[in-house]
């Protein structure tokens, strides 16, 4: 077991709100360090949803778009320029019950006045038989990666939000034809995605129908597709399936300490970042079902290292006791 | 930098695999693949510290897509390990440094 130095801020998570706190703290000359996860092919890596993202159309200040991917190195550099210390690992268990908080990296202890903690969400899977075992192998979980190997296939993306809406319009560009399956009868993403992807001649929709069966021996060769409405199942064979239905908050490591709700998400009192904890502080998607956009995770992440200042400067004294 | 790390290509892919001394993990990859670049440094440290026990070699998708489809590769980050010129076994998927040494554990001897 290794200790650490101890810190005035320790953030965990490194999406929009975990740099954007990380650059407000660094700025004060608080230096923070940040627990920024480690890769994956999932959203859940450093940088977050946004790294699995191509173009970022609607975050202020970049009227051409940026891609997301770059928009979070940006961000990661903001923050490294006022001096953020940056750990490319998970923090795997917390103890926020004594002063100061305690944060573990495996075996390596770090200690801080202040957690912000930033851990976003993940993309939930549909949880059939078969998914795990054929991710990499015609399932997938990350569109831009592996689009580029259904060339001239017909796939299927799963889901009515934002994000489903968005791969099913970038598969198109490898994809004969992309069949979009929704359990409802209407989207919930934003009108012009919606308008944007049903405009494109390769994409179809079916409403109201779930995928009940994932089938494939050494790579995905069909799904089953139950209609929601009547019940009637009917197989599709197909060469790629993109799961986009939706996120589950990355709070594990938090549970039985910071409050949540019904469905995991961090609580934070109205109006704030803070959590349960006194010098606890909560920010982005893991707080936050409701708007889920990296300039609202980004707003939510200013607000937490402005919290966390001000907790700072009411307890100094009695924090370095 | 690169020094340890090997640029595979159709050409001269067969050759480097048969005639490694130590068992080999190919990272397939290709630019526009964010979680490939998370894993470009991990790799590289890997390479560094099991000089001698493990040859990394890397091989882009976009400039070499044959080899990619030889190995039924669908998915990037893909990493397939070759003993004697067979492939053993392949992981799919990015992942932190602690959990790659620890998939490849069984292949460095």
């Amino acid at each position: 077991m290794t200790t650490h130095p101890h810190r005035n801020v320790i953030i965990i998570g490194s999406g929009p709100a975990g740099l954007t706190a990380a650059i407000y703290v660094a700025r004060a000359s608080l230096s923070p360090l940040l627990i920024e996860g480690e890769p994956s092919s999932t959203s859940d890596q450093p940088g977050g949803q946004l790294m699995l993202t191509t173009e970022v159309e609607n975050f202020p200040g970049f009227p051409e778009g940026v891609q997301g991917p770059e928009l979070m190195q940006r961000m990661r550099d903001q923050a490294a320029r006022f001096g953020a210390e940056f750990l490319t690992e998970k923090a795997t268990k917390i103890d926020f019950s004594s002063h100061p908080h305690r944060v573990w990296v495996r075996d390596d202890e770090y200690t801080a006045d202040v957690v912000i903690a930033s851990t976003g969400a993940r993309s939930l899977m549909l949880g059939l038989e078969n998914e795990a075992r054929l991710i990499g192998h015609g399932v997938s979980t990350c569109a831009t990666c592996d689009g580029f190997f259904f060339r001239g296939q017909e796939i299927v993306v799963v889901g009515g939000g934002d994000s489903a809406i968005e791969e099913a319009s970038f598969l198109t560009k490898f994809a004969s034809k992309v069949t979009i399956i929704h359990r409802r009868d209407k989207f919930r993403a934003s009108k012009i995605m919606q308008e944007r992807a049903l405009a494109n001649p390769k994409i179809s929709v079916r409403w109201n129908a779930q995928v009940t069966r994932i089938v494939g021996e050494a790579k995905l060769s069909a799904i089953e597709v139950t209609d929601t409405v009547t019940g009637a199942t009917d197989t599709m064979n197909i060469g790629g399936l993109f799961v986009a239905i939706g996120h589950r908050p990355n709070t594990d490591v938090f549970a039985g300490v910071l409050d949540m709700d019904d469905n995991g998400y961090l609580v934070t009192q109205p109006g704030s970042s803070r959590t349960n904890v006194p010098g606890v502080f909560a920010c982005g998607d893991v707080q936050d079902h409701t708007y889920r956009q990296a300039i609202t995770a980004a707003g939510s992440g200013c607000m937490a290292a402005i919290d966390a200042e001000r907790w700072l400067e009411h307890h100094h004294g009695s924090a370095n006791k | 930098m690169s020094g340890n790390v090997i640029t595979l290509t159709t050409a001269n892919f067969d050759e480097t695999i048969r005639s490694a001394t130590t068992p080999v993990l190919v990272d397939f990859w290709a630019e526009w693949c964010g979680p490939c670049k998370q894993i470009d440094p991990v790799i590289r440290e890997i390479a560094t510290e099991q000089a001698g026990a493990l040859t990394i070699a890397k091989l882009n998708v976009d400039d070499h897509g044959d080899i990619a489809m030889r190995f039924k590769v669908m998915s990037i980050p893909t990493m397939i390990v070759f003993k004697n010129g067979e492939a053993v076994d392949t992981l799919v998927g990015a992942r932190g440094k602690a959990a790659l040494l620890r998939d490849l554990a069984p292949h460095l001897g």
